[in-house]
């Protein structure tokens, strides 16, 4: 699983889909997803935290949410008609104590 | 007895966790750099470029976002290292090669999700680094840090039609 499988419409973080030409623009369209760690993972993060190293666990957690706000933000673009989102970025904030938000940003147009 | 127990609680539990630290989390590291070299030499001649646009002779037949992550913790030993670093400032050691492992980590990951799905290249590569809140709300408790790499792979249709 991962970023690209997940949606049927064309992604890049480029300012255009490499080849292809963009014929009509339909805006900005976003996705997000906020996320816990769960009490079991943590507690074996925890663990992991006296050693260091990955947190094998976490990079799981995130990198599903991130392919949500990916497909949020596809669906937003399915919606307006694209098929395509270009100029992808993607950020990660952490909100409160144990929570993270993914978030996705792209702009939704048509190409050839 | 009592006070000898004490004294074990107080003082030889953290030393004990310290010392488990440091031996594993040195064993832990050489392994991990032993890996990523294998690997970044097995991908050697792979391109993966920073530029946002394509070198002209590239004739692409499709594109994908790709990405590969990992989040990382400061082990026990590194963290009190730090603190102490933090008193008189200056170059912190023991966290950089955990940060640049975690990126090596990161890119190849990226470039392992490329591969699998059969593209050729990646461009307009971007690194992200973001720090994870911790989990307790005093301050202590779990803390991570995530490498995000992403960029724009891509398929040749044929990579040299220009250069006849």
């Amino acid at each position: 699983m991962n970023i690209s499988t997940s949606s049927s419409i064309e992604l890049s973080n480029t300012e255009t889909i490499p080849g292809r030409r963009i014929v009509e623009f339909y805006g900005v369209v976003t996705g997000n997803t906020v996320r816990a760690k769960h009490l079991g993972r943590d507690i074996l993060a925890g663990l992991k935290n006296i050693v260091g190293g990955e947190l094998k666990a976490y990079t799981e957690l995130l990198q599903d949410s991130r392919i949500e706000a990916t497909q949020r933000m596809v669906e937003e673009a399915r919606s307006m008609g694209a098929n395509a989102v270009v100029n992808v970025r993607f950020a990660t904030s952490s909100i409160s104590q144990g929570a993270a938000e993914l978030f996705a940003y792209g702009t939704a147009v048509r190409v050839e | 007895m009592a006070q000898n127990l004490e004294l074990f609680f107080n003082f030889g539990v953290p030393l004990l966790l310290i010392l488990v630290a440091y031996f594993f989390g040195s064993y832990l590291e050489k392994r991990h750099y032993t890996s990523i070299r294998a690997r970044e030499e097995a991908y050697f001649g792979y391109p993966v470029v920073t530029f946002d646009t394509m070198p002209e002779d590239w004739r692409v037949s499709s594109s994908t976002l790709v990405d590969g992550s990992v989040v990382v913790s400061l082990d026990y030993f590194k963290r009190i290292i730090a603190g102490l670093r933090a008193i008189v400032g200056g170059r912190i050691k023991t966290y950089e090669p955990l940060l640049d492992r975690a990126r090596r980590e990161a890119v190849l990951r990226m470039i392992e999700d490329a591969k699998k799905q059969g593209y050729d290249a990646i461009f307009n590569v971007r690194l992200d680094t973001s720090r994870l809140a911790n989990a307790r709300g005093d301050g202590r408790g779990t803390a991570g840090v995530e490498m995000l790499a992403y960029g724009t792979a891509v398929k040749f249709a044929s990579r040299f039609a220009n250069s006849q």
